[in-house]
């Protein structure tokens, strides 16, 4: 039932054939000495191979597929967020209900659905910082942020954001007061958490759409603040 | 399972890399990769715990060595192996068994949006017992499950306090194993920093979990 880099790549060079690796049988007679070198390590044969199959197979239509990747690559991501942050703090009501009501706040603004159908937002102060993250796998609020960051899936932010998370705020440059309250909310059911920044000093005549174009993807995680005038790389 | 996908806690992973101005996919690979992966759940032949239990499957040598995307393929093959969706012998040669029915995709373009926006709620209107009410003193068991759970080891046999109850959920401990959904209460647990980690961790801080209703009992 387990199964290993070997038989991902194996798989690999079986569908792509012999052409891709003209060494195969002989790979084969000795494994122990040559797999190293007759392994192609590109995954991109084996997910060609495999869409093949199944689409020869009338499993999955090609359509569907490009509909998918437009969908996370160009519809969702974390502008939706931005905007639901950004009627918070212009509309103290709405900041009420999404503190609430976060599924119902969040659809208002037409968001929601999948990896996303039940949401928690807490909400940062100048006494309380929210951290979220996954420590299990990669949960995340899709619909308001996107797919997740390859830093958010890794290993080093999921091992250390629960036993060191001031630790990995200064990793990203956010250094909290020792008065600060820190909260981390480990994503380990089917509820899925967005951090409602503080709003930052210096944006009160601000519009609602130059208040969202501040706030980045980070600072909905909780390892950024929102900063008034954004500087740099913004995330 | 206390497996290598239950790293909360873990030291010596290294820095946190973070990329400027990050792709949403990093290689066309991975784009077809989450899209197969994603349309061939459509068939509904297994559960999103499911999905989560293959891939803590894998070895822990080869999990670190693999990226994401690549977890989420090998998770993919042997589900629809598993399921007979398809076989190993196709795997293999890339080309349908020989008189295999072709089948007709369950998910379209046209679905997609619909999909999206209307999710996959894990939230089920059943009736189950609430055993613990906001505000009450609980302790996480310690359990050591060879299957699936969302039970961290960080957080087993721990003290904690109900925070709220989000309602009733599908079980994944079950759901996972092809068991069943047994809906369970989750519950938002709130653990000080210092009941997990010890004296080291500032007094104020904490970490909030959300545990079914089997994963606790009174403290």
């Amino acid at each position: 039932m387990t199964t290993n880099r070997r038989d991902f790549l194996t798989g690999a060079i079986t569908a792509a054939g012999a052409a891709v690796t003209p060494n195969l049988s002989h790979g084969q007679q000795h494994e122990h000495d040559h797999e190293h070198q007759v392994v192609p390590s590109d995954p991109t044969l084996r997910v060609k191979a495999l869409e093949s199959l199944l689409v020869e197979k009338g499993l999955v239509d090609r359509a569907a597929l490009d509909a998918l990747i437009d969908t996370y690559e160009h519809k969702i991501g974390p502008r939706n967020g931005a905007r639901v942050v950004a009627r918070a703090w212009a509309d103290p009501a709405y900041k009420e209900r999404l503190l609430t009501n976060a599924d119902t706040a969040i659809g208002e603004l037409g968001y929601g659905g999948l990896q996303g159908e039940h949401m928690v937002v807490v909400e940062n102060t100048s006494k309380v910082h929210n951290l979220v993250v996954c420590t299990l796998c990669s949960c995340y609020p899709w619909p308001v942020l996107g797919l997740p960051p390859v830093w958010y899936k890794s290993a080093p932010y999921r091992s250390r954001a629960v036993i060191d998370p001031r630790g990995v705020l200064r990793e990203f440059g956010l250094a909290l007061a020792d008065d600060v309250e820190l909260r981390v909310w480990d994503s380990t059911a089917e509820l899925r958490y967005l951090v409602l920044p503080e709003r930052p000093a210096g944006s009160e005549n601000l519009s609602e759409e130059h208040l969202a174009a501040l706030i980045t993807r980070d600072s909905m995680i909780g390892v950024a603040k929102v900063e008034a005038r954004p500087e740099g790389d913004r995330r | 399972m206390n497996g290598v996908h239950d790293v909360g806690g873990m030291h010596g992973m290294g820095p946190i890399r973070a990329e400027k101005d990050e792709p949403v996919f990093h290689a066309p690979w991975e784009r077809r990769a989450y899209a197969v992966t994603r349309a061939m759940g459509a068939w509904r032949k297994w559960s999103l715990d499911a999905s989560r239990y293959q891939r803590e499957l894998i070895l822990p040598a080869d999990y670190f060595t693999m990226s994401y995307y690549e977890r989420w393929i090998v998770g993919l093959v042997e589900l629809m192996v598993k399921t007979g969706l398809v076989t190993r012998a196709e795997i293999e040669s890339g080309t349908p068994d020989q008189g295999s029915p072709k089948q007709v995709p369950v998910l379209t373009a046209d679905k997609v949006p619909i999909l999206t926006a209307k999710g996959a709620s894990a939230k089920r209107d059943v009736v189950a017992v609430a055993s613990f009410h906001a505000g009450q003193r609980v302790r996480s068991r310690n359990i050591n499950p060879v299957g699936h759970t969302r039970l961290p080891r960080y957080a087993r046999g721990k003290v904690g306090t109900i925070h709220r109850d989000h309602g009733i959920f599908v079980f994944p401990d079950s759901n996972a194993m092809f068991l069943g959904e047994k809906p369970q209460h989750v519950y938002s647990v709130r653990f000080a920093a210092r009941e997990l980690w010890g004296e080291q961790a500032p007094a104020q801080d904490s970490v909030y979990l959300d545990m079914w209703d089997s994963y606790l009992e009174p403290a």
